[in-house]
């Protein structure tokens, strides 16, 4: 159990610092990466609780995909400090409006774990151990809440198929490769053969 | 596995299994290293490092001094603790990733049951030492190489993740050890053959899979012919222009750590990993040791086999062109490997042996 101690405290500790980092770092790269290690120490305290699949979930799909593409923004805007330091009183108030209610949701989580969860000594809900925390995930979220499951499914598509709409514009004169036109052409629609009489130029 | 009834016990000899690890892979990789020089110079014509030790086998090691013996350059626009962050982010997470690898029956240093996300995990980090690196230059070739990478790194690793997802459904686990050993008897029963007779059909999905693997593995590592963060005649180096002496040399070695694990990921998943391609009842009395090093000389093998083809796809394929590759990832390989999935779950639950 010291081990486990040790690797709490210190992930916790790397955890706390690196989240207070993100909003410290005067660097809004420096602010991302931070970000990214407070996941990733998250993912450790996930592994300690014994919820490997979701540690693993947690870096492949926030560290590895959602992280890479928010640094790729961060690192080509052109950060104005000054102006984002000007905005700092009047977004005070929605900053501190948002950070009530999630310092109000912790407490009813903290709450509830205290009262009814593991604290107090209440048996978890997948009481098998035998089966891998992926299998336990699996059999209720494809069962009891399937329903959500293909609910989340079908926003995220939605969200999705929006993106593209709002991206994709068809710009007409683009030329574009047509690999399959490439892959038909023979020598014959290639190439054009012209006997040229010696002293004489040629011009299409 | 290691006797765990005392955890201080247990943390030093996991120690000892991480510098086991450590030690074998860095010097496999100094030979393959000399192996890939000496395989892309055959196909030239040329003889390739010839010159240090009997058939210039420490080229390796003597390149290894001069990177560490030269002085370390940092720029002066740079950004220094993030420069040099970048290549050790790198070095540490592919040799990270190999504390999941099963070398042998039972040799693995963690046999933790989610092995293969976590392979992947890990392996989706590796973009951030080449953004890391490009972005701390504070110059414009190498943060261009780094989008690129960055791009280029995130479209193939959905591919990867859907082929690793068929492997996963013919499996039935994550552990790389069980996925392993699910494989064993025989060459017919690796997961490239549909996992077993029984499956045999399932080979028209599983081959174009294999090689759809190697293919994104190929964009994964930046290798040739998909090494566009670094290309040379657009980009000067890419992302590692402004590196020099040891921290290029981590860039290099996690670059090549990352090779070779792909090369023992495709072992793993569909090649039967550590298992002999012949039926192994005749070792039923063998030494357990004995056993656990005719596993690690097969995977071995493989492992070399598949670096092999790295270093042929470097020789003889050119380069792609951005769009090219962005096509090739989105448009082919995307659909093939997600339609590959539906297939390989379709046979598990109304094929044969559901």
């Amino acid at each position: 159990m010291a081990l486990q101690a040790i690797a709490f405290y210190l992930l916790a500790a790397v955890t706390l610092s690196a989240g207070l980092a993100v909003i410290g770092a005067r660097n809004p790269v420096h602010s991302v990466l931070f970000l990214i290690l407070t996941f990733f120490s998250a993912a450790g305290l996930f592994v300690l609780l014994g919820a490997e699949f979701l540690a693993m979930l947690l870096v492949v799909v926030y560290v590895g995909a959602v992280a890479v593409l928010f640094l790729f923004v961060v690192m080509m805007l052109d950060v104005d400090f000054s102006a984002l330091r000007a905005g700092f009183a009047r977004y005070l108030p929605i900053g501190l409006g948002v950070a009530a209610v999630l310092v109000w949701e912790m407490i009813v989580v903290a709450v509830a774990v205290a009262q009814k969860g593991a604290a107090a000594g209440n048996a978890p809900l997948v009481p098998n151990h035998d089966m891998s925390n992926a299998e336990a995930i699996g059999r209720v979220l494809y069962t009891d809440y399937i329903y959500f499951f293909q609910a989340a499914g079908l926003v995220l598509l939605v969200a999705m198929i929006g993106a593209i709409v709002l991206t994709l514009r068809h710009r007409k004169g683009v030329r574009k490769q047509n690999i399959a036109d490439q892959v038909a052409r023979t020598p014959a629609t290639g190439m054009h053969v012209v006997q040229i009489k010696s002293g004489e130029g040629w011009s299409e | 596995m290691i006797p765990a009834d005392n955890p201080w016990i247990w943390f030093g000899l996991t120690l000892v299994q991480v510098a086991l690890v450590l030690m074998g892979v860095m010097v496999s990789l100094a030979f393959l290293l000399w192996g890939d020089r000496k395989i892309w110079a055959g196909v030239q014509m040329r003889k390739g490092p010839n010159v240090v030790g009997p058939f210039g086998l420490f080229q390796s090691f003597a390149d290894f001094m001069k990177f560490v013996l030269k002085e370390i350059v940092i720029p002066d626009g740079s950004d220094k603790a993030v420069f040099l962050l970048a290549p050790l982010l790198s070095f540490i997470l592919a040799f990270g990733a190999w504390a999941v690898i099963p070398m042998g029956p039972g040799w693995v240093v963690a046999n933790i049951n989610v092995g293969i996300l976590y392979l992947f995990a890990i392996s989706s980090l590796g973009v951030y030492g080449i953004i890391m690196g490009g972005w701390a230059s504070n110059s414009k070739y190498p943060f261009l190489g780094s989008l690129r990478s960055a791009a280029q790194m995130v479209s193939y690793e959905v591919s990867l993740g859907l082929i690793i997802i068929t492997v996963i459904l013919l499996a039935g686990s994550m552990n790389l050890q069980t996925i392993v050993s699910k494989q064993a008897g025989g060459f017919w029963n690796w997961n490239v053959f549909g996992g077993g007779l029984h499956n045999l059909p399932l080979i028209v999905v599983m081959v174009p899979m294999m090689v759809i693997f190697f293919i994104s593995a190929l964009a994964e590592t930046n290798r040739p012919p998909f090494d566009l963060p670094e290309a040379e005649s657009e980009l000067v180096a890419g992302y590692q222009i402004e590196y020099s002496s040891t921290p290029y040399l981590l860039f290099m070695i996690g670059e090549y750590a990352n090779i070779v694990l792909m090369c023992g990921m495709i072992s793993i998943l569909f090649f039967g990993g550590w298992q002999a391609p012949y039926p192994t009842g005749f070792m039923a009395h063998w030494s357990p040791t004995l056993v656990s090093l005719h596993g690690l000389l097969w995977f071995a093998i493989k492992m070399v086999f598949w670096f092999f083809m790295f270093a042929m796809a470097k020789a003889i394929v050119p380069r792609y062109r951005y769009d090219q590759l962005m096509r090739l990832g989105w448009k082919v390989f995307l659909p093939t490997s997600g339609i590959a999935v539906v297939l390989v779950a379709a046979y598990r639950v109304f094929g044969p042996g559901a």
